[in-house]
Formats: structure tokens, C-alpha cells, sequence
């Protein structure tokens, strides 16, 4: 079977981007990643578009075909399909491109992830975004994504005897690598007092331990060893891909502050990719609250469970033991979540290829990816890197 | 007139905390379940309802002060995730106490009250919420 490898990529600033629409975004996106590979959008053999909520935002579903038409090549009659997977879309995106071309299917994938949260707001906005959660037995009760993350992180920080510091610190260092992104969504440094006094959303979460709500889109392009060897390509391979699900509702699972899904898919992807945890040079991961960013470096492996709060001072700086989020993360950079899976390969891939200016991790030789679906129901993983 | 039935759907459940209970592993399931998650194919027609007691104790909780549009009026309001004694958790308001009397660990029953107002067309829905014992 195929290797696998991303050989273009780009991405739109994200944030509140009001003048521009959901279609704008894409094409933007997906034009950077057909440059910055050097091919030409007719070469796309397919299109998966990745995107979470555009049905009850903008009323627009049918997604393939919006892209592939915007896009110019609905005129070549290239398939084009959505790839939903919630708040983990873009991540499954990639791996269904992973997969196409792993199988010897096609040579050249188009991985396009887009979402426009901005036409909503409000009330409004928290209650379509409660869609992600099992809207009958949790949102219909008042339940929203925040109250979900709070309801974690009440019980994770009593266990384990943690501080809202430590939280904190999750917001604190994806702002400061963000500040050296200019696609980031903000730019300014947040300081841990800053942090700790934003606020209440979800007692007690504050409204610097929530990543925002953004518009943006990212894209890359996944292509076979052979299609990389006849053009002459520079790709950065993607060593693994995994992907595990847990229970919709986190009133179902066995912990409220255990990642299963999380656990498995990282497992599956260090198994796949042969290596270790300690070989992983940095990674980005789901923290679309900050307490995820704790659970997650504790079930993705690099810490022991109630003990990432020994990691969220110094290690996972951009400089530190093992850089978490150098892009700013979910919280900085943004979250627009059917683009945020993707735009964390945009990252890896800049990364690797050492182009990521003044937030460029040192040697990077081993990039873990993670992108979460709702409240952990879903997890892929993915390692891009090596040889 | 979809917005009616979805709500209307599992209002037998939500009114009488009916719970499922899977007659091979004898686990009960809330909310209900058809098939037995650890019995897979041995559970089928074998989950028989059983009505669980409204008793259970707080694992955790939030105060929610950022609120969806069909809770506007109970802003804030306390959420928690409730272990029943009868084994299944579930996601509830607390209602009736100050955030300060709230605690992990502390017992609550269910009573039978208004959720919330849901949809353009502004149905009120019923459904459970807790109180401290
Ligand atoms: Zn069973």
C-alpha cells in the first residue's frame, strides 16, 4: 500500500470574519493549498469537505457540491463529498483522505474544511452549538458544550487536587504562541491573572478558558508516493492515522474526566506509526476548553492521569519539553470546527517543513494531531512526520 | 409541527424516569436504550422497562451564566450530572437551592417541573429536575 503525504497547504486567517461568506473561505483556502503544492486544482481526483454545523448556521447543507462548484471543478465533474464528524470533521476529513489514497484508489486528495459560525450569535448561537451534544438528554436540559467542559473540570480539579491555575495556563500558552501566527484569531499575550479573572461562562470556566467563536477555513492536499515521486514533490508524510469513538453523552461514560476516546485513537496511531510517546516532538490538540487541554495531555499519554498540571507551566511551551499547540491552539488561534482539524495538519505541515517563522518548534521531527468530536465522542488521531 | 413530535417522542420517559433494563446482564440503562451496550445482539427484545426511584447523588455540576435561547429566563442556573441509585447517570437542573448549598457528593431526588420554552413556535416542555434531599 501507498504511502501518504501532504504536499500543499493553506489556510484563511480565522476569526470573526463578518464580510466574508462560508463559500469565500473555502475557495480561499483551498486556492492557497493548490500554490503552495505547485498542482492544478483539475488534478484533484476528489474532495472531501469537512464541516460541522453549516446546516443549522447558515442553512446551507449539500457542502461537497457547494465546494466543488466555488471551487471551479464541479466543471471537471470531480466528486466532491462532506465528511461530518462533528467538531472532529476536519480530523476525519484527513483520514478519509488518508484512507483513499492508502488504498491505492486515487493519487491526489483535496481535503477542505470550512466553517462560518458568525451569521449566528448570541443565545442563539450556544443552542446550535448544543446540537453537538445528544440534544435530547443533555441540551434539552439546559446542557451546553461549556457546562459539559465545567461539569469535568469541577470533578477533575477535586480529585486531583488542581487549581484554576493550572487551567489557565492551557489559554496562557496557546495565546502567546498565537501572537506569532498571523492566521491566529488573536494576537494578544494573556496573562494568567487575565485568565483567571475573565468572565464566568460555566462555573468554573471563564471565558478565557473557552476558545471563541470563528470563521475560517484550511486545506491541505494528500497524495500518494507515487504521485509525490513523478512531480517532484516536497511532502511531509503522515505516518498514522486512527480514529475511536466513545459515548455521545457524557452522563453515559465511565469517567468524567477520561478521554476513551482519546486513549485509544493515540494508541492506535503510536502502534500504527511505530513510535513512542517520548518521540513525539510536538503536538496540537483539542483544547476548546482548557480543561480538555489537561485531560488530553494526560490520554494522549504524556502525562499520567491528574498530572498534566506538572506539564502546563514550563514543558508544553513553545521552547519546553514538548510544545503543545505552537499554532495558539483552539483557544488562540480559533476554532472554527470543521476547519480546526484541518487547519492542525496546516500547522504540522509548516512546522515540519521548518517555515513556521518565529513559532518554529526546534528539530521538529514527529507532530501528533488531535481533533475531538463534542465532549470526547470522538477522537482522531493522526502522526505526521519521520524519515 | 417536527419540533412537536421530537419533544412528544420521549416524554414518557422524561415524565416517569422510565429506565431500561437489559434482561441478560440485568445492567439498567437511562435514558433507554434498545440494545444492551456490553450484550450487544444477546439483549434484543430482552430490555424491559423499570421505573427507577428519582434518587441519586451529585457527581458534579456548573453554574451556567453563558445560556441557549430556550433558557434565557432561568439564567444562571445550576446543571449537574446526577448518579442515580439504581447505577445510570444523567444530566439535570438543580432547582430550589443557592449555588453555595450545591455539592459533589450531596443526595437529591427528582421533581416534575417546566424545563424550558423550546423552538420558534415556543412550546413549553416538562420534563425532571433535582432537589437537595
Ligand atoms: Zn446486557
Amino acid at each position: 500500500m501507498s504511502d501518504v503525504y501532504i504536499v500543499g497547504a493553506g489556510e484563511t486567517k480565522f476569526g470573526e470574519l463578518w464580510e466574508r461568506s462560508l463559500r469565500e473561505l473555502a475557495v480561499e483556502a483551498g486556492l492557497r493549498a493548490i500554490e503552495n503544492a505547485g498542482v492544478y486544482s483539475r488534478d484533484v481526483q476528489v474532495l472531501y469537505g469537512s464541516n460541522s454545523l453549516a446546516g443549522i448556521i447558515n442553512g446551507q447543507e449539500n457542502i461537497g457540491a457547494l465546494l466543488s462548484d466555488f471551487s471551479g471543478i464541479a466543471e471537471n465533474n470531480i466528486p466532491a463529498i462532506r465528511i461530518e464528524a462533528s467538531t472532529a470533521s476536519g480530523g476525519a476529513a484527513v483520514r478519509q483522505a488518508y484512507l483513499a489514497v492508502k488504498s491505492g484508489e486515487y493519487d491526489l486528495v483535496m481535503v477542505g474544511g470550512v466553517e462560518k459560525m458568525t451569521d449566528v450569535f448570541g443565545t442563539e448561537l450556544i443552542d446550535l452549538t448544543s446540537s453537538v451534544l445528544d440534544r435530547e438528554w443533555e441540551a434539552f436540559f439546559g446542557a451546553t458544550p461549556a457546562a459539559l467542559a465545567a461539569i469535568s473540570a469541577r470533578k477533575y480539579m477535586s480529585d486531583f487536587n488542581v487549581e484554576k491555575d493550572a487551567l489557565a495556563m492551557m489559554s496562557v500558552n496557546d495565546h502567546l504562541n498565537a501572537s506569532k501566527n498571523p492566521d491566529a484569531q488573536y494576537k494578544n499575550k494573556l496573562t494568567l491573572e487575565q485568565a483567571l479573572n475573565s468572565v464566568s461562562v460555566a462555573e468554573p470556566l471563564n471565558m478565557m478558558d473557552c476558545s471563541p467563536v470563528s470563521d475560517g477555513a484550511a486545506a491541505v492536499l494528500v497524495a500518494s508516493e507515487n504521485y509525490v515521486k513523478k512531480h517532484k514533490l516536497d511532502g511531509v508524510k503522515i505516518l498514522s492515522s486512527a480514529d475511536a469513538q466513545d459515548y455521545l453523552a457524557l452522563h453515559s461514560r465511565k469517567s468524567l474526566y477520561t478521554l476513551e476516546s482519546a486513549k485509544v485513537a493515540s494508541r492506535k496511531a503510536l502502534e500504527r506509526a511505530k513510535i513512542k510517546i517520548d518521540d513525539v516532538s510536538f503536538a496540537e490538540i483539542h483544547d476548546s476548553y482548557s480543561i480538555y487541554g489537561l485531560m488530553e495531555l494526560e490520554d494522549l499519554g504524556f502525562a499520567q492521569k491528574g498530572m498534566a498540571k506538572e506539564l502546563v507551566y514550563e514543558d508544553i511551551k513553545l521552547n519546553g519539553r514538548i510544545p503543545i499547540n505552537p499554532s495558539g491552539g483552539l483557544k488562540a488561534k480559533g476554532n472554527p470546527l470543521g476547519a480546526t482539524g484541518v487547519g492542525q495538519f496546516v500547522e504540522a505541515y509548516r512546522q515540519l517543513k521548518e517555515k513556521a517563522g518565529e513559532r518554529q518548534v526546534k528539530d521538529p521531527r514527529y507532530a501528533m494531531l488531535h481533533n475531538m468530536g463534542g465532549t470526547g465522542s470522538m477522537s482522531v488521531v493522526h502522526i505526521v512526520g519521520g524519515e | 409541527m417536527g419540533e412537536v413530535s421530537r419533544f412528544w417522542r420521549e416524554s414518557a420517559h422524561r415524565y416517569r424516569l422510565v429506565a431500561h433494563k437489559c434482561g441478560n446482564c440485568e445492567r439498567t440503562f437511562f435514558p433507554p436504550r434498545d440494545v444492551c451496550p456490553i450484550c450487544h445482539r444477546e439483549s434484543v427484545g430482552k430490555m424491559k422497562e423499570v421505573d427507577l426511584s428519582g434518587k441519586g447523588v451529585i457527581e458534579s455540576f456548573t453554574v451556567i451564566h453563558e445560556v441557549p435561547s430556550p433558557f434565557v429566563r432561568q439564567r444562571p442556573y445550576i446543571l449537574a450530572i446526577i448518579k442515580l441509585d439504581e447505577g445510570p447517570s444523567l444530566t439535570a437542573q438543580i432547582v430550589d437551592a443557592d449555588p453555595g448549598e450545591v455539592e459533589m457528593g450531596k443526595r437529591v431526588s427528582a421533581v416534575f417541573r417546566k424545563i424550558a420554552q423550546q423552538g420558534s413556535a415556543g412550546i413549553i416542555q416538562y420534563g425532571y429536575k433535582f432537589v437537595l434531599a
